[in-house]
C-alpha cells in the first residue's frame, strides 16, 4: 500500500498542548513539573506525585462537572487529559528523563540512532541468548530477576548523572535512556514467553 | 437528548431541588435500575415486585413487543424472534460471535453489527436493549412520577470502544441522559463501600451470564483508581449452561445440543440452568426436558457439574492470574475479593477464590444487584446531588489503541490501562514521492498485527501538497474522554490540511441512523418527534441556564464588567429564545453561542481550581 502511515523518527513533544492550543490558557501549557509543584530532576517522590495527582484530578475531571455547562465540560476535559499525561511521563523514570533531556533541547532520536556501546551489545545478545534456550518458568524468572537488577542499577547511575552532576551532559543521558529502551523491550519479551510457559 | 424536569415559563426553578439519577446495569441475562432514596441505594421493581428484568425482547405478531419476563416465558415457544443476550451482540459482527452456531436465530451478517431477523424485521443489539433501557426509564420514571435527570450505565471493564459506542446509542434511542459510563466491577465495588473503608488493592470478580470480568482497583480517600483488567467478554453462566447441557445428553446417548431444534435445544438449556443453579444449594438434582416428544429426567450430581465445567472455572482463574502478572502484584497483596453475578453463587468459583486469595471473598450483598446499586451511587454523586468531593473514579482504558503501519503492522498510540480522559499523538510521515493523501487505519487490541487486532475506523487524511518521500509531517491525535470513547484526528504540520473522525460511523450508528430508527416506529419512542426535540432544546437550554448562573454565583468574581455584560446578554438570549422560537435549530444555537461566550471563564475557572487543589484546599495532603 503506497498511501500507508511511516512512523517518523521525532515524537511530538506537548502534543496534547499543541492539539488544543487555541483554547489553552498560560497554566495548561505549564512543564508537568510546574503543574505537579515538583521540583525539576530525575528523582521524584511517587507517594507527592501520587497525592497531587488525585488533588488535581480532583479539581479538574469531567465528572466534576457533570451538571456544568458545555464549555466548563471542554476546558475539565482538557485538563484532565493534560494532568493525565503529566502524570504518565513523570511516573515512569524513562519518560521522564526523556522529558527533562527535551526540557534541555535533546532530542532522544530513539527511532534512528541506534549506536550503541559494543559492551551493552555483547550483553544484549547474551540475555537473547539466555532467554531463547530458557525453557522453564525457573529459569525465565531467574533472567527477569538479573534483568532487572541491571535495570535498577542504571536507573541509578541516570539520576547520578542528572541530579548529581553540576553540569549535565544531556547527550550522555540520551544514550543512557535509548540503552534502557532496549532493556525494556527485552523485558516485555520476557513476559510475553512467561505468559507462554505459565 | 437530555431529560430532565422543566419548569413553567415565569417559574423560578429552585436550584436546590434534588435531581432524579439512575443506575443501570444493562447485563447479558439480566438488568436492572436502581436509584438513592433517602440517602441508600436501591433497586426499583415493577409494579409486580421484581428488581430484575429479563434481557429478552420479544417481536410479536402485529408489531408489538414483549419486553422481560413475558419474552422468557414465550422464549422457548417463539425462540427465534425472542432476542436473549443481546448484549453478546453489542458492537459485533458475525464472526466476532463465538458459538453462533448453536443459537436459535437467523443471524444477518451486516456490515458494522449483526442483526438478528424477527417477524418484525431486521433488529441490532443496539435496538433490542434500547427497548429494555426504555422500560427501565418507564419504570423509573413511574416510581418517582417525575422524569429523569440522567442514567449511569454500566458495562463491562472489557468492552471495547465499539460495544461501548453501542452502549450508548442504545440509550440515546431509549431517550436517556447518559452521565456516564462506568464499568461494572467499579459499581460494584462502590456498591461495597470500598472507597469509603480500608485503602489497598482490591480484585472484582465478575461472572455474569454472558460475561466475565476481572478488574484490580486501588482505593485511597476518595479515589478510585483501575490498575489492570482484563477477562473475556464471551465467556458466562450461559457457557457453564450449555457445557452441563452437552454432558448430559452425551451420557444419556441423546442427540447433541447443535442438532436439537432451536426449541428444543433453548428446552435443554433452561432445564440445564435450573438444575446448575439448584446445584448451588443441594449436592445433586434432576434435570428434566423433552426431546422429540420423549420427557427425560436425568440426576446430575454437584461433582458431575464441577466436572464438566472446570475448563471454564480454570479459564477464569487463568485471566485473573494474568490480571495480577499485568499489575505485577501477587495475589496476597490483594486486600479483598468482591463477587458479582449470579454465577459466583457456584460453590466451586466461591471456593477456587478463596483458595487463590487464602481469605472467604465478599458476598454479602445480592450479586445480581450489586452493580447496579453502584451505579446508582455514581449517578447521584453526578447528578450534584452529593456534596463534591465525596467520590472521584479514575478509570482507564480497557485495550491499547493503534495505528496501522507500513506491512500491516499496529504502531500503538494509547497504551491500555491509562487513565482517562487521555489524549496522546504521533508523528508519520509520506512513504513515496508526491504522496497526497494518507490512509488512517484506526485499531485496537494487544496484537502486533493489524489482522489480529479490532478495526475501529477508516478514514483519509487528503490534500497533502506533494513533497519528497518523509518531508511531510503528520501528526494523528487520539483522545478518549470520560465514558472511554475515542476520537482521532489527523492534521500535515507543514500545511495545516485536517481531517477528524469520532470514532463511530464503522460500528456505531450515526446519528442519522439514529433519527431513522426513531422515525421507523421504534416501540417506546415518543410519537412525535418534532415536539420531542422542541422539548429537549428547551431542556437542555433550561439545563446551560441553570449552570451558567451557578458558575456566575462562585466565581463571578473573576469577570471584568464588561465581559459579565457580554455573558449576561447571552444567558439572556437563551432564555427568550428558549420561550419564544418553535423550533429547535434557534435554540440550540443560543446554547453553542453561550457555550462559545463562556469558554474563557471557564477556564479562568479551572485555573482557580486547580490553583486551590495545589494548595491543599480542597483534598488533604496524603
Amino acid at each position: 500500500m503506497d498511501d500507508g502511515l511511516r512512523r517518523t523518527s521525532r515524537p511530538p513533544e506537548g502534543a496534547n498542548a499543541a492539539a488544543h492550543g487555541a483554547e489553552a490558557s498560560l497554566s495548561i501549557r505549564a512543564s508537568d513539573f510546574e503543574l505537579f509543584g515538583l521540583p525539576e530532576q530525575f528523582a521524584v517522590d511517587l507517594a507527592r506525585l501520587d497525592a497531587k495527582w488525585k488533588q488535581l484530578q480532583g479539581a479538574a475531571h469531567p465528572d466534576r462537572f457533570a451538571t456544568e455547562t458545555a464549555a466548563a465540560q471542554r476546558v475539565a476535559m482538557q485538563w484532565a487529559v493534560r494532568i493525565n499525561e503529566a502524570y504518565r511521563r513523570l511516573k515512569n523514570p524513562l519518560a521522564r528523563a526523556a522529558y527533562l533531556c527535551s526540557l534541555h533541547g535533546v532530542d532522544l532520536e530513539a527511532e534512528s540512532n541506534t549506536a550503541m556501546p559494543p559492551a551493552f551489545l555483547m550483553q544484549q545478545m547474551e540475555w537473547r541468548d539466555a532467554l531463547s534456550e530458557a525453557a522453564t518458568l525457573d529459569a525465565v524468572d531467574a533472567l527477569a530477576d538479573e534483568v532487572a537488577a541491571s535495570r535498577d542499577a542504571t536507573l541509578k547511575s541516570l539520576q547520578a548523572q542528572i541530579d548529581g552532576a553540576a553540569h549535565v551532559d544531556w547527550r550522555a543521558v540520551a544514550g543512557t535512556v535509548r540503552g534502557l529502551m532496549f532493556v525494556d523491550r527485552f523485558m516485555s519479551d520476557i513476559d510475553k514467553r512467561v505468559d507462554a510457559l505459565s | 437528548m437530555a431529560l430532565l424536569q422543566i419548569s413553567e415559563p415565569g417559574q423560578a426553578p429552585d436550584p436546590h431541588q434534588r435531581r432524579i439519577a439512575v443506575g443501570i446495569d444493562l447485563g447479558t441475562t439480566h438488568s436492572l435500575v436502581a436509584a438513592v432514596r433517602h440517602g441508600v441505594p436501591e433497586c426499583l421493581p415493577d409494579e409486580d415486585g421484581r428488581a430484575i428484568l429479563p434481557s429478552a425482547v420479544r417481536y410479536t405478531e402485529g408489531g408489538g413487543r414483549q419486553i422481560g419476563h413475558a419474552a422468557l416465558a414465550a422464549q422457548a415457544d417463539d425462540a427465534e424472534n425472542t432476542v436473549v443476550s443481546a448484549k453478546r451482540f453489542m458492537g459485533r459482527t458475525l464472526a466476532d460471535v463465538a458459538g453462533h452456531q448453536r443459537l436459535p436465530y437467523r443471524f444477518v451478517d451486516q456490515p458494522g453489527m449483526v442483526g438478528v431477523r424477527t417477524r418484525d424485521g431486521v433488529k441490532t443489539a443496539v435496538e433490542v436493549s434500547a427497548e429494555i433501557l426504555a422500560t427501565l426509564r418507564f419504570r423509573a420514571e413511574d416510581t418517582f412520577d417525575d422524569d429523569l435527570y440522567g442514567a449511569v450505565i454500566t458495562v463491562p471493564a472489557y468492552f471495547d470502544d465499539a460495544q461501548r459506542q453501542a452502549t450508548k446509542d442504545a440509550a440515546q434511542l431509549a431517550g436517556l441522559n447518559v452521565l456516564r459510563l462506568i464499568n461494572e466491577p467499579t459499581a460494584a465495588a462502590i456498591a461495597y463501600g470500598l472507597d469509603q473503608g480500608v485503602e489497598g488493592l482490591y480484585a472484582v470478580y465478575d461472572l455474569g451470564g454472558g460475561t466475565f470480568d476481572i478488574s484490580l482497583l486501588r482505593l485511597a480517600r476518595g479515589v478510585f483508581e483501575v490498575v489492570a483488567t482484563g477477562g473475556d467478554s464471551a465467556l458466562g453462566g450461559d457457557d457453564y449452561d450449555q457445557r452441563l447441557a452437552s454432558a448430559l445428553l452425551q451420557r444419556a446417548g441423546l442427540k447433541a445440543l447443535e442438532a436439537l431444534s432451536p426449541r428444543e435445544r433453548r428446552n435443554v438449556q433452561t432445564a440445564a440452568r435450573r438444575g446448575k443453579e439448584a446445584l448451588s444449594e443441594s449436592t445433586a438434582t434432576t434435570v428434566s426436558f423433552e426431546i422429540d416428544g420423549q420427557a427425560h429426567a436425568l440426576e446430575v450430581t454437584r461433582a458431575e457439574f464441577e466436572a464438566a465445567t472446570a475448563e471454564l472455572t480454570a479459564t477464569t482463574l487463568r485471566l485473573l492470574k494474568r490480571v495480577l502478572r499485568d499489575a505485577k502484584v501477587s495475589a496476597d497483596a490483594v486486600q479483598g475479593v468482591v463477587m458479582v453475578g449470579g454465577s459466583t453463587r457456584m460453590p466451586a468459583v466461591r471456593e477456587a477464590m478463596a483458595t487463590l486469595f487464602g481469605r472467604p471473598p465478599l458476598t454479602n450483598l445480592n450479586p445480581d444487584e450489586v452493580v447496579a446499586l453502584g451505579a446508582a451511587i455514581q449517578a447521584n454523586a453526578l447528578a450534584g446531588n452529593t456534596a463534591s468531593g465525596d467520590l472521584l473514579l479514575l478509570d482507564v482504558t480497557p485495550l491499547s489503541l493503534g495505528l496501522e503501519t507500513m506491512g500491516g503492522l499496529v504502531e500503538r498510540v494509547i497504551e491500555r490501562n491509562s487513565t482517562i480522559p487521555t489524549a496522546k499523538a504521533q508523528d508519520f510521515t509520506t512513504f513515496k514521492d508526491g504522496q497526497t493523501a494518507m490512509a488512517v487505519h484506526v485499531v485496537q487490541g494487544e496484537r502486533e498485527l493489524v489482522s489480529e487486532c479490532r478495526s475501529l475506523a477508516r478514514f483519509e487524511l487528503r490534500g497533502i501538497p506533494p513533497m519528497v518521500a518523509g518531508a511531510a509531517r503528520i501528526r494523528v491525535t487520539f483522545q478518549v474522554d470520560a465514558d472511554g470513547l475515542l476520537s482521532v484526528g489527523a492534521k500535515e504540520l507543514t500545511s495545516g490540511v485536517e481531517a477528524a473522525i469520532v470514532v463511530k460511523p464503522s460500528y456505531g450508528l450515526t446519528d442519522e441512523q439514529v433519527a431513522t430508527m426513531l422515525k421507523e416506529g421504534f416501540a417506546t419512542a415518543e410519537s412525535d418527534m418534532a415536539a420531542r426535540s422542541l422539548r429537549e432544546a428547551q431542556v437542555e437550554a433550561q439545563r446551560m441556564v441553570l449552570a451558567t448562573e451557578s458558575a456566575l454565583a462562585a466565581d463571578g468574581d473573576l469577570l471584568e464588567a464588561a465581559e459579565r455584560a457580554a455573558i449576561d446578554a447571552l444567558v439572556a438570549r437563551v432564555q427568550a429564545t428558549a420561550r419564544d422560537a418553535g423550533e429547535p435549530r434557534a435554540i440550540e444555537a443560543a446554547v453553542e453561542a453561550l457555550a462559545q461566550g463562556t469558554e474563557g471563564f471557564a477556564a479562568a475557572r479551572m485555573n482557580r481550581g486547580i490553583r486551590d487543589a495545589l494548595a491543599g484546599r480542597n483534598v488533604n495532603e496524603i
